[in-house]
């Protein structure tokens, strides 16, 4: 299961508690070529709406929030060590792998189609 | 025309024993005046050359460059306009540059003068009641504006107050100033047209907030209309209204950011007042503060002593915020800036905003059936397009502002503000000619009929310039910094 952030934050549920956080393919069309990622240390925790990292692409710099409450696992090294990755796939190059913390949460963020629509509206 | 990168370094053209002057040694290597233990024992490392070289090397170093005695620099949100020669010479006149900052005031008294005369200019022209002129550049009078405010709210023993708002439009500077100064940013939102929305910024309002940051115009180039109430609201909350100058030119000597109730405000003297951008410095950025709050200002400031006649320079102050720089900030930068003011005078300087503005909407309503224009209406110096109307040819605004080089023109504000997704920001002034104006509309024009018939050439764009196309990406992540890396 697939939710997204209205800031563009993707949350890919891979398990019941563990999840993958990046950035969607749309944002990442829109900053351009991505050259730098900021990320936590493991068991750094969040809760949803903070920031908890940034990306920063040769147009723009922005913070990376939290879609719910979350304890880090890992950063992903290797989007780290060669951040232009998540140009190529946004999804298969996340950012985070996280504990989701409390599940009830995910039902408050956008679904695929939901998404869709607030991209299409942001032209 | 294809132009060559000169890239020489003087130390490659020296030769051993080359010189470009023939002077005798008056003597001087039989001068024992110097103690032995201070001299040198092997000679400085400098370039050996002869004069044509060196003339000629930083006659085409200069080549390389691109300023606004070369062409027309349409930077939005910079303000590049021409700087008059006559303030050169002023700044560079012998009685000028050999001043030292550590001479007696008795013997500077005319120097200390003019950087009082300037201090009452700019309170006349901003509404003000008193300025520094010290900070070096916009951002660093942003600081001080804030550490002002900082300590007003300390000296009022209001110390809940650890947080500033901006307007999500502002210049990046804004919130990195005011975290610097300690603060954390609380952003508000833009509605459409850029301007503030009063009730979200009430919302927000609280005995948290130290100050509120404007940019007036805004960074779109929309007069902020709401902002009375705005400075209402946020005095009634306690807070002070900080104006950021950026965008001072179009108002100047027409409206006056202490009538709207701004309480601190900065002044770029390299945009709004003429003086060089050159080189990343230096620049100039004074602070002016309203009545009541002049005894927090930075030191050394420069006082008239009514009893002797005489200007001081008082250096230390209980209620001040502080030193911010050394000396009086940067001083020719300071005395250019007041050479502008006087050549204009009040009436010349009250022509500059509307001219800028006229320019500004000439260029926006000449191009605006060809490039998107996401916000509709009267624009101030400045406005934004969103990228060219035909978004079908893969065109972007880097494309555009990239084959304008080949034009000979320099490029606009390419994707700020981030209010919109290809943000093309430009802003002509007040000192271009209408037949400027209209060879970069006609060029302007050509390029989106060239993005239409051959895009791929302007994706390909620059084809004439020395340097065509650095990796952007390849530069952030892995900069060379070495000059024998290149």
């Amino acid at each position: 299961m697939i939710k997204y952030l209205p800031t563009h934050e993707y949350i890919n549920v891979v398990d019941n508690d563990t999840a993958l956080v990046g950035v969607s393919a749309y944002a990442a069309r829109q900053l351009g070529n991505v050259v730098y990622v900021e990320a936590p240390e493991a068991d750094e925790e969040f809760s949803a709406g903070e920031a908890f990292g940034a990306i920063e692409s040769v147009k723009a710099a922005s913070d990376l929030f939290a879609p719910l409450d979350m304890v880090i696992i890992e950063a992903n090294d290797q989007v780290l060590d060669n951040s232009r990755l998540i140009n190529e796939d946004a999804l298969a190059n996340w950012i985070v792998k996280v504990k989701i913390l409390d599940p009830s949460q995910l039902d408050s963020l956008m679904d695929q189609d939901t998404y869709d629509a607030h991209c299409a509206a942001e032209h | 025309m294809n132009r060559t990168f000169y890239s020489s370094l003087i130390m490659d053209l020296s030769r051993a024993g080359r010189r470009g002057y023939a002077l005798d040694d008056h003597g001087f290597e039989n001068d024992n005046s110097i103690p032995g233990h201070l001299l040198r024992d092997s000679a400085p490392i400098l370039p050996q050359v002869d004069e044509p070289t060196l003339v000629r090397h930083y006659t085409n170093l200069s080549t390389n460059n691109f300023g606004v005695d070369t062409g027309f620099y349409p930077l939005g949100s910079c303000t590049m306009k021409y700087n008059p020669k006559i303030n050169e010479e002023i700044a560079s006149d012998r009685r000028i540059a050999a001043l030292h900052p550590c001479q007696p005031a008795e013997t500077v008294q005319g120097a200390l003068r003019a950087y009082d005369r300037l201090q009452h200019l700019l309170s006349e022209i901003g509404g003000m009641t008193r300025f520094t002129l010290n900070p070096y550049a916009g951002a660093h009078g942003e600081l001080t504006g804030l550490m002002i405010i900082h300590a007003y709210h300390d000296d009022h023993g209001d110390l809940k107050r650890t947080r500033v708002i901006v307007p999500d439009s502002a210049h990046g500077t804004n919130p990195a100033s005011a975290a610097v100064a300690g603060y954390s940013i609380v952003e508000v939102k833009s509605r459409h047209d850029g301007t503030i929305d009063p009730e979200d910024l009430k919302s927000k309002l609280d005995d948290t907030i130290a100050a509120v940051m404007m940019t007036n115009p805004n960074t779109v180039g929309m007069f902020e209309k709401n902002i009375p109430e705005i400075a209402r609201m946020a005095h009634e909350a306690g807070a002070l209204m900080y104006y950021d100058g950026a965008n001072l030119n179009p108002m100047l000597g027409v409206a006056r950011p202490g009538d709207m109730g701004f309480d601190v405000m900065h002044i770029n003297l390299h945009k709004t007042f003429s003086t060089p951008h050159g080189g990343g410095g230096p620049g100039a950025g004074p602070v002016g503060v309203r009545a009541g709050l002049e005894k927090y200002l930075p030191c050394p400031r420069v006082d008239f002593n009514t009893v002797s006649g005489m200007y001081e320079v008082v250096t230390d102050d209980k209620n001040s915020m502080g030193h911010i720089s050394s000396w009086l900030g940067n001083y020719t930068v300071e005395l250019k800036a007041l050479a502008y003011i006087l050549s204009l005078g009040g009436q010349g300087l009250a022509q500059a905003g509307p001219l800028a503005i006229l320019n500004a909407n000439y260029i926006k309503d000449s191009l605006s059936d060809l490039y998107l224009l996401p916000i509709e209406g009267r624009c101030k110096h400045e406005f934004v397009f969103d990228g060219l109307k035909d978004k079908s040819t893969g065109v972007t605004t880097l494309h555009v502002a990239k084959r304008l080089l080949d034009h000979g023109f320099h490029a606009p504000t390419i994707y700020f503000p981030l209010l919109f997704h290809e943000s093309l920001m430009i802003e002509p002034t007040e000192t271009e000619s209408p037949e400027t104006l209209d060879r970069f509309i006609a060029v302007m024009r050509e390029i989106a009929l060239e993005a239409a018939n051959d895009p791929d050439k302007v994706k390909d764009a620059p084809l004439y310039t020395p340097v065509r196309h650095p990796d952007d990406t390849e530069a952030a992540v892995n900069p060379r910094l070495n000059y024998r890396s290149l």
